[in-house]
């Protein structure tokens, strides 16, 4: 009897244990059953390439090129932004600063992580757009660069806790190594630590760019929404996924907008999955 | 005198840990009701040795096992493990209380092996805690954590968890390491008095505890068993030059 | 011309500490602005009440009952196979593909973006097994959604309990199951529930996930059942700061300081949980 119960247990743990992969499979064949019907109406390459994203024309126009751009400029800012940024305040923490305000550091880049992205996208609407909207004399503050900055934000926490643990995991002898030998304290992080954190850090600027490319309710909120190709940081854009959240509410279940809608739901898992496969060997290659 | 029951049978064992052998063509006996010292400088499969007789080596993923050992006739590999651990206890070399009060400790085993009755549970944990000698010191504080005993009552702590559960064998993997001279010797009475009932197996880095409680004492170097005899027998005219020179503290 | 060392670290460690305080700094203005220009709108009618004159006015209150619904009907889901995941994780795989596969699966999971899941609770839930759009779908979404979360922490506090427990209670004739369920557990408690308090900060934030599976833009009553729509706090926050014209600038902070004051109350708990326990630990 406690043989059998154990045993129902242990499997009912096995079933769990592959659950992760089941729901990745489930999410990927079910973005696949939505969107590949797409492709009966349009070809592949016109998707991805089309130059004009007009879902509700007849008939519908549906190349998403200038979302891709959209979200490639915001992101490439966002990256600009936050890389630095982040990367620098991981060594800050890692290595500067004193032990008690270490904690404080980390417990506020823990909140900024914690911070919904709708809070984030109403606070870049009031307090960003605005200053954008004047500082540069537009007709409008919801750009790119709003959105690009905003991101940053949401990138940082990633970036500065993955980058610090890869900085914090370098063997303490390496760092005793180079002091013995002469070396500055800031020698030795740039010629020592941060060669040996490289693969971890590599990892973490690519995890943070993997979140600015999948946030959608900061960047609809304050990136304007036109889709057309940008033509400079300062005008609005939109993304692929600000696309899909803006738009999916009006398309027509099984209407060649709502295909699309998934179609490009595909792109996006597929770039995240790569991005994500990559910092992983990354993360491993440290090991 | 009649020949001593043979209770542990082990014919040609080798253990492996990936690629690395701890333990290389061991035969041995051992029989009931002994102290068998096990004795040898550190990394020669002592405690490896321990491990494989409640085959407690199984949780290291990369280990491999040939060979046979038998308890009493039964190849212990096909014996269920938890009945076999049930038989043969172990004490380990630090002191491990579980995160329980020292009630709970010691009735943690019959509770797993599936006894309720509040009554029994509390017989048995009382006559393990006497026969570890720690009753006396702990009668008024049984629903304290097991932690904030000395070291030395948290081991005899352990001795009573494994003796409640009423095994045939005790396994100690260097119980006396971690702890003082008082507290050692208390221990080693202990053992002493339990070579009555149980069948002995007591790994140790100290020469002269083997001397001092083995019947038998054997010699291990890396990995393999270099002579087991009489205890007297090894510590005054041994017959391998190496078991000479480790017990002279020549190396190890 | 040769530089000196000490001045250009005294240079660097300027502009590292530049780059911190460019986020720290601007996360404290952040709260900071919300907490003071949402302070003022907070009264018990704003919390209790149903949003009134096109959102303009009213309370929230139908949109905080919604959130938690989601919020505890995704736990409700996720908790449990996220626990069991974990301990297999952490107790029953052996390093080999399989487990490696599962690790990534893991990774996998935590990155998808949150839109991508709104589309997926769509497709599956809403559309293919036909809840529709109600606090069911919305709270299954959620679930595989924060799925990644518990199971990491998860599994950091199960692995944290000393190898030494279970020998020990293994050799004392316990089965394995016993060992977990006896040993391991009671003491990886604490970490299971940060990382569930943790996934419930998430889940309460997120808005993505639930646009096409449960919020409703405007819904004046309470849900009845889990097939009902409800409205959301973060989905409210979008609707009035986007979709309605001159909703008074109070409404809209009050609710963006609910909202956070919720999110960051759940992983105060979970800080302080965890904490207190590492104090505490015991070996």
């Amino acid at each position: 009897m406690r043989k059998l119960k154990e045993f129902i247990v242990e499997k009912l743990i096995l079933i769990c244990g592959i659950a992760s992969i089941f729901f990745v499979v489930l999410i990927f064949l079910f973005l696949l059953k939505e969107g590949l019907a797409l492709f009966k109406f349009v070809k592949p390459l016109e998707f991805l390439f089309g130059k004009s994203w007009y879902p509700i024309s007849e008939p519908p126009q549906l190349g998403i090129l200038p979302l891709i751009l959209g979200s490639l400029l915001v992101t490439l800012g966002a990256a600009v932004i936050s890389i630095p940024i982040g990367v620098g305040c991981a060594i800050y923490i890692a290595e500067i600063a004193p032990a008690r305000s270490k904690e404080v550091l980390k417990a506020g880049i823990e909140l900024l992580a914690a911070i919904p992205s709708v809070v984030l996208g109403f606070i870049g609407m009031v307090t960003l757009v605005p200053l954008i909207k004047n500082l540069f004399h537009l007709p409008t503050g919801l750009t790119a660069l709003s959105g690009s900055v905003m991101l940053a934000f949401m990138a940082m926490p990633t970036i500065v806790s993955i980058a610090e643990d890869a900085l914090y995991s370098v063997p303490k002898s390496y760092k005793e190594g180079a002091f013995a030998l002469g070396a500055t304290h800031w020698q030795t992080i740039r010629r020592v630590l941060l060669p040996a954190a490289s693969s971890g850090i590599l990892a973490a600027v690519m995890l943070g760019i993997g979140r600015v490319i999948g946030e959608t309710m900061a960047v609809m909120m304050i990136t304007g929404n036109a889709a057309v190709i940008p033509q400079s940081i300062l005008a609005p854009v939109r993304t692929l996924t600000a696309t899909i959240a803006a738009e999916m509410g009006e398309a027509v279940v099984g209407s060649e907008h709502y295909f699309a809608l998934f179609a490009i739901g595909i792109v996006l898992f597929i770039i995240s999955f790569a991005i994500n496969v990559t910092a992983d060997l990354c993360l491993h290659k440290k090991r | 005198m009649v020949a001593p029951q043979v209770k542990f049978e082990i014919r040609d064992l080798n253990v492996w840990f990936g690629p690395a052998q701890a333990i290389k063509r061991l035969d041995m006996e051992i029989a009931a009701n002994e102290i068998l010292s096990v004795i040898g400088p550190s990394n020669s499969g002592k405690t490896t040795f321990l491990r494989t007789l409640n085959r407690l080596i199984e949780l290291n993923v990369n280990c491999r096992v040939s060979g046979a050992v038998e308890l009493e006739g039964k190849d212990v590999f096909r014996i269920d493990a938890e009945l076999l651990r049930k038989k043969i206890g172990m004490v380990f070399a630090l002191p491990l209380p579980l995160p329980l009060s020292i009630f709970d400790n010691v009735a943690y085993g019959v509770r797993m092996h599936g006894l309720k009755n509040k009554d029994k549970i509390k017989a048995i944990a009382e006559e393990a805690l006497k026969e570890a000698y720690l009753w006396e010191e702990v009668k008024d504080r049984l629903a304290e954590s097991a932690f904030k005993l000395s070291g030395g009552q948290q081991q005899r702590l352990c001795i009573a968890r494994t003796l409640a559960v009423g095994p045939e064998v005790i396994l100690f993997d260097e119980p006396c390491s971690g702890l003082d001279p008082i507290s050692t010797a208390k221990v080693e009475d202990a053992m002493l008095k339990l070579k009555e009932k149980y069948t002995i197996v007591l790994v140790t880095n100290n020469v002269k505890q083997a001397a001092r409680v083995g019947d038998r004492t054997a010699f291990f170097l890396s990995g393999e068993l270099i002579e087991v005899d009489k205890t007297d027998r090894i510590f005054t005219a041994p017959r391998d030059k190496r078991t000479d020179g480790y017990i002279r503290g020549k190396f190890g | 011309m040769k530089r000196n060392p000490y001045r250009s670290q005294k240079i660097a460690f300027a502009l590292l500490l530049l780059a911190t305080l460019l986020i720290i700094v601007p996360v404290g203005l952040i709260v900071v602005i919300i907490v003071q220009k949402g302070l003022p709108a907070i009264n018990w009618q704003f919390l209790s009440d149903i949003p009134r004159q096109g959102m303009r006015a009213g309370g929230i209150f139908p949109a905080i009952v919604g959130t938690l619904y989601l919020v505890f009907g995704a736990i409700l889901f996720a908790l449990p196979i996220g626990l069991l995941a974990a301990i297999y994780l952490s107790e029953y795989s052996k390093e080999n593909f399989m487990s490696r596969i599962i690790k990534l699966a893991i990774v996998n999971l935590a990155g998808v973006p949150s839109v991508v899941y709104g589309l997926f609770g769509l497709a599956l839930f809403v559309v293919f097994f036909k809840f529709g759009a109600s606090i069911l779908s919305g709270s299954l979404t959620l679930g595989i959604m924060i799925l990644p979360i518990i199971i990491t922490t998860s599994r950091e506090a199960l692995e944290s309990v000393p190898q030494s427990f279970r020998e020990v209670s293994l050799s004392l004739g316990a089965s394995k199951w016993q060992t977990i369920r006896h040993i391991v557990l009671p003491n990886a408690i604490p970490g299971v529930l940060t990382g569930t308090i943790l996934g419930l900060g998430r889940a309460a934030g997120e808005t993505a996930p639930i646009l096409f599976t449960v919020a409703a833009f405007y819904l004046p009553q309470l849900p009845k059942s889990i097939f009902d729509q409800a409205m959301a706090l973060p989905y409210h926050l979008y609707v009035i700061s986007t979709q309605v014209p001159n909703v008074d600038e109070k409404v809209r902070y009050g609710t963006a300081l609910v909202l956070l004051a919720m999110v960051l109350f759940m992983n105060l708990i979970a800080i302080i949980i965890r904490y207190k326990f590492r104090r505490k630990k015991k070996w």
